[in-house]
């Protein structure tokens, strides 16, 4: 394809928390100045700015892109907001990919922002708004439906049981805990505690769910001869994928996710992945419930169809297991402000893969990781695979 | 780079830090107001609806039936202009017990949203609606259910014509 290659060479962030006294701009400009100064960097530097965020409607804000602009150092360079609702926080960073890979820059940031607290009372009912107005909305659906639904024909399915889903929301909870930004992060929690939580819409209880959060990440990309005057440890992203399924979501397969199959595919080929199950290390999926992370594992071909509870059940997927998933704590645990929770993945691979990642090191010195982000009508998948070595087959 | 840094940015509020005024904040409401064409493919469902039956379109080429209908086949991209009168029976394909309304009032009495396979569309083709005439617990994937109409006087073109679907007793159970 005669594409340039690309490293991620910083990172920051802002703790995810329930209601920050800051502003989106405030937020996306700390997350962004945390990420320069880690690679020693200025906005001189930057070349071009990538925003990702999720829907205006919890701003009320719109051209929340041009809004969010300031802080994110967007002044004064060319400048694009992507939305591709809960998949953005991984759309981004590959857009700032073909940006940098393209050979129209040499660095770029990536900024992804979301503060869902304004909504008022709760972010919740701007969902609303996601389903079709005239053959939907009028039954009054909620955002709830969408995922009991899904996971009640995923369960059924493959005969999965809620306490198999449970575990997922266990681990990433308990793994959270040392995560120095995160919410939800409790090192005691148990497969009970999420069983007996209150039920909202069977089968989906309380802590099968993330938490609606404000925050925000930032990445810093360089192609590679910039990249290696920069760091001496940069990561590489060696492959991405993105994929829409229809909007018509009721006529869908509901049990597997073949949209995030076909991203994964397309990011496999780009990284030169023949066997993901070998040569993943770490997987950063898109847990906003427990049973996505199943569903993601398993549309990603890092599980057999219904496989997946069974290798949380058999500790594979532990931090210290043989394929570690969200050891970041993920969005159940580290909280979800939609787009930041999704570039909070790729940032947990820029971590761990330099082995920077602190409590929350996986051991082994893992290689190469890949996050992955879900979201628009439940039909996008947008794939990255990043790794230590360039890899991949980008300059065919 | 996370290992060594202690202090991260943002600042957790509490609830009572804005029911207690401690921090400022401006309240506005906002009263957007619309009125949505419904087109040529979803018209000729709400048309339907308002006579009391379900129409999908067809593709010829793809052999696919689909409800809502819609005037392009996404497989070939050619006009799916062959609209079909559909069964108004289907089979519950997934369901849930909703105790949250879409505003979050939490509920004692479940909704009970549903996605039912519509006789006579492609397998797995489905519409979201939800469930009555039925007790929580005797709900099951794979039940065989039929809408439940409100009456032809009251109706007027909308998903709401329907009222929920209800379950068909099967013979001999
Ligand atoms: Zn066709």
């Amino acid at each position: 394809m005669g594409m340039r290659k690309v490293a991620v060479v910083g990172a920051g962030m802002t703790r995810f928390v329930r209601r920050a006294l800051e502003t989106p701009k405030e937020l996306a400009w700390q997350a962004t100045r945390m990420a320069l100064n880690s690679c020693e960097m200025t906005l001189d530097d930057i070349d071009a700015v990538c925003m990702g965020t999720a829907p205006d409607a919890f701003d009320s804000v719109h051209m929340k892109g041009e809004y969010l602009s300031d802080g994110a150092g967007a002044w004064g360079k060319p400048y694009m907001r992507s939305y591709v609702g809960g998949g953005t926080g991984v759309f981004a960073p590959i857009q700032g990919w073909y940006h940098v890979a393209s050979g129209m820059f040499d660095t770029c940031l990536v900024v992804c922002e979301e503060k869902m607290s304004s909504y008022f009372p709760h972010a919740q009912a701007a969902f609303n708004t996601i389903f079709d107005h005239t053959t939907e909305r009028a039954l009054l659906p909620n955002l709830l439906w969408i995922f009991a639904l899904e996971m009640n024909r995923y369960m059924n399915a493959y005969g999965i049981s809620k306490e198999d889903i449970a575990r997922v929301a266990v681990k990433n909870k308990r793994n959270a805990a040392d995560h120095p930004c995160a919410l939800l992060g409790d090192p005691d929690i148990t497969v009970d505690d999420v069983l007996n939580s209150e039920l909202l819409a069977w089968p989906v209880n309380r802590l099968d769910v993330s938490p609606v959060s404000d925050g925000a990440v930032t990445i810093v990309l360089a192609a590679e001869e910039v990249a290696k005057r920069i760091t001496d440890k940069p990561i590489w992203i060696q492959g991405v994928g993105w994929s829409l399924d229809t909007a018509y979501w009721a006529n869908r397969d509901l049990a597997y996710p073949t949209y995030v199959e076909y991203a994964a595919r397309m990011a496999y080929e780009m990284a030169g992945v023949k066997e993901p199950r070998k040569e993943i290390n770490i997987v950063e999926p898109y847990d906003p419930f427990d049973y996505k992370e199943c569903h993601h594992l398993e549309g990603l071909q890092l599980a057999d169809k219904g496989g997946a509870p069974q290798l949380v059940a058999d500790g594979v997927t532990l931090r210290t297991g043989n394929m570690p998933v969200c050891p970041s704590g993920g969005l159940l645990g580290v909280g979800n402000p939609i787009a930041a929770a999704g570039l909070m993945k790729v940032a947990e691979l820029f971590w761990q893969l330099r082995g920077e990642a602190g409590a929350r090191q996986v051991p082994g010195q893992p290689k190469r990781g890949l996050a992955q982000a879900w979201g628009d009508l439940m039909q996008v998948g947008t794939v990255v695979i990043m790794g230590t070595e360039p890899g991949g087959e980008v300059a065919r | 780079m996370t290992s060594k840094i202690k202090n991260f940015p943002g600042t957790p509020l509490s609830e009572s830090d804005f029911t207690e005024g401690k921090v400022l904040s401006i309240h506005d409401e906002m009263r957007p107001q619309f009125a949505w064409d419904t087109g040529i493919g979803i018209g000729s469902y709400l048309a339907a609806l308002k006579e009391g039956y379900l129409l999908g379109s067809h593709c010829k080429t793809c052999e696919k039936t689909v409800i809502p209908p819609r005037t392009v086949c996404e497989w070939c991209f050619d006009p799916m202009d062959s609209y079909v009168r559909l069964e108004d029976t289907g089979t519950i394909n997934t369901f849930s017990l909703c105790y949250v309304t879409w505003d979050v009032q939490r509920i004692t009495e479940p909704e009970l949203p549903a996605v039912i396979e519509i006789d006579g569309a492609s397998p797995l083709h489905g519409i979201l609606h939800k469930l009555g005439e039925v007790k929580p617990e005797d709900i099951h994937i794979g039940m065989k259910v039929q809408a439940v109409w409100k009456p032809a006087e009251e109706r007027e073109g909308a998903i709401t014509d329907i009222l929920y679907f209800k379950p068909i007793k099967e013979a001999g159970s």
